[in-house]
């Protein structure tokens, strides 16, 4: 049998088989990344339910396991409205512009010393890149439905989404400062040394900021003015259902697990154990991954929702002022080579 | 250098394909019966009234503008944070004053209540 498959996979051309490889690594990082998402939302109904004394979902399968199969099969089996004065082009394309760059951007992240589908030295710029469109899915989304919710949720997420933006950009350029390095892969390394080597000490606004802004970015509570249900029912997303729908829940959840992991290959030293050298592994990236989801459902179980003028505020008149301030002070040290990390 | 690129391109091409296909099977699984009030906008019920193609608030403009410029500061910055080591005291320097530079126009913006939501 093995010796039948390799016969076929001779025949290939190289190049072919290159192509293969590479399609099926990458089939290795979105099937289980769809996975985590559905039984992300699982855990999310699971875990705000424990916090609110409630036992959550438990009727689909022993424990309510079976929950998230039915949810998608139920989406899929939903009928796709589209209204009849939307722009049924750019209606179809957003959703697709909203969930291709989450998915896209996890060719970069290193989930190990080794396990990296695609090392390149524009790592960080890349994702800069991809998670900026996001805001394009939304805006196009709101425009195309032509229908007064989806339009201001739409206003309002795209400025919520850039005004962040910002603040995670420069805290980005924090984290360039510290490592010297666009590749996430040496980013990591620049953090070798154990807990106390650890970005999230000498940038530690930095890293507070950048998962907040995170939280912002993807539209989650406290920060979801965007599709505050009690006024604009569901903001840019409003008009569509069915699978289309399905896509933009997709992307949110997708983008959530990628900010969570983002901010534990920056801060909090991705693959590396705490203790240095000690069992440097996979475990520690999806141990610290999980930590940050954890944040995000905890965020929603505890805060209320922001009122608009006070998350711009604290976008641009809290965030932006410390990020910049700290990049300063982390430039001196950088420059007097204060020791441990920039010795 | 540049094979190392090839793994996006496929993503990319993956992602965009994926999200079709999810679309389509939306498509071919669920009812497609349309009729006047499910493709009417939804406005909570009513007949919908004016244009949903309004006017929108200027702020929203002036947010975007002083995204624009900011994040063409980040755009900036990259390069220079990654040979800091490097450019010693004068592209420490350098930086400071354009970074002094950008906050004296934010603080103009705060004072002209550009950021202001009310």
């Amino acid at each position: 049998m093995i010796e039948f498959i390799m016969t076929i996979w001779g025949w290939f051309y190289p190049e072919i088989q290159t192509i293969l490889i590479i399609v099926f690594k990458i089939i290795i990082i979105v099937l289980p990344l769809m996975l985590a998402v559905a039984y992300l939302t699982f855990a999310e109904r699971k875990i705000i339910g424990f916090m609110q004394m409630r036992i959550g979902p438990n009727r689909v399968g022993p424990r309510g396991w079976l929950q998230p199969i039915a949810d998608t099969v139920k989406l899929m089996l939903k009928e796709i409205i589209f209204p009849a004065q939307s722009n049924k082009f750019l209606f179809i394309l957003a959703p697709v512009l909203s969930l291709t760059p989450a998915l896209a951007a996890w060719a970069v992240i290193p989930f190990s010393d080794t396990m990296i589908l695609s090392d390149i030295d524009a790592g960080l710029l890349y994702i800069l890149a991809l998670t900026s469109l996001g805001v394009y899915g939304v805006l196009i989304a709101g425009w195309a439905s032509n229908s007064k919710y989806a339009y201001l949720g739409a206003m309002r997420a795209a400025a919520q989404i850039i005004s962040y933006e910002i603040a995670m950009g420069f805290a980005l350029v924090g984290v360039l400062m510290a490592s010297g390095s666009l590749n996430l892969g040496d980013i990591v390394d620049a953090q070798s040394g154990g807990l106390f080597h650890w970005f999230f000490i000498p940038l530690f606004p930095l890293f507070f900021i950048y998962f907040i802004a995170g939280v912002a970015e993807t539209n989650r509570a406290p920060f979801d003015m965007a599709e505050g249900e009690s006024e604009i029912v569901a903001g840019f997303h409003v008009e569509y259902s069915g699978m289309a729908f399905a896509l933009f829940f997709l992307a949110e959840y997708a983008n959530m697990i990628l900010i969570s992991a983002l901010t534990s290959v920056m801060f909090l030293g991705g693959w590396q154990s705490p203790i240095a050298g000690f069992g440097d592994s996979i475990f520690w990236f999806f141990t610290k991954t999980s930590l940050f989801l954890l944040l995000f459902l905890w965020f929603r179980a505890t805060f209320p929702r922001y009122r608009y003028d006070q998350i711009m505020r604290l976008g641009w008149k809290v965030f932006l002022p410390i990020t910049i301030a700290w990049l300063f002070i982390l430039g001196l040290a950088i420059y007097f080579k204060l020791p441990p990390w920039f010795a | 250098m540049l094979a190392e690129y090839l793994p996006i391109l496929i993503f990319l091409t993956l992602g965009v394909g994926l999200s079709f296909v999810l679309l389509f099977v939306g498509l071919l699984l669920g009812p497609h019966k349309p009729d006047d009030a499910k493709n009417s906008p939804y406005e909570c019920g009513f007949d919908e009234f004016g244009n949903s193609r309004m006017r929108f608030d200027v702020r929203y403009y002036l947010v975007a503008i002083l995204f624009i410029i900011f994040d063409l500061e980040i755009a900036f910055m990259f390069p220079w944070a990654i040979v800091l080591d490097s450019i010693g005291t004068q592209g420490f320097v350098a930086m400071a004053i354009f970074l002094v530079l950008l906050t004296v126009g934010f603080a103009y913006e705060w004072k002209k209540g550009a950021l202001e939501w009310d």
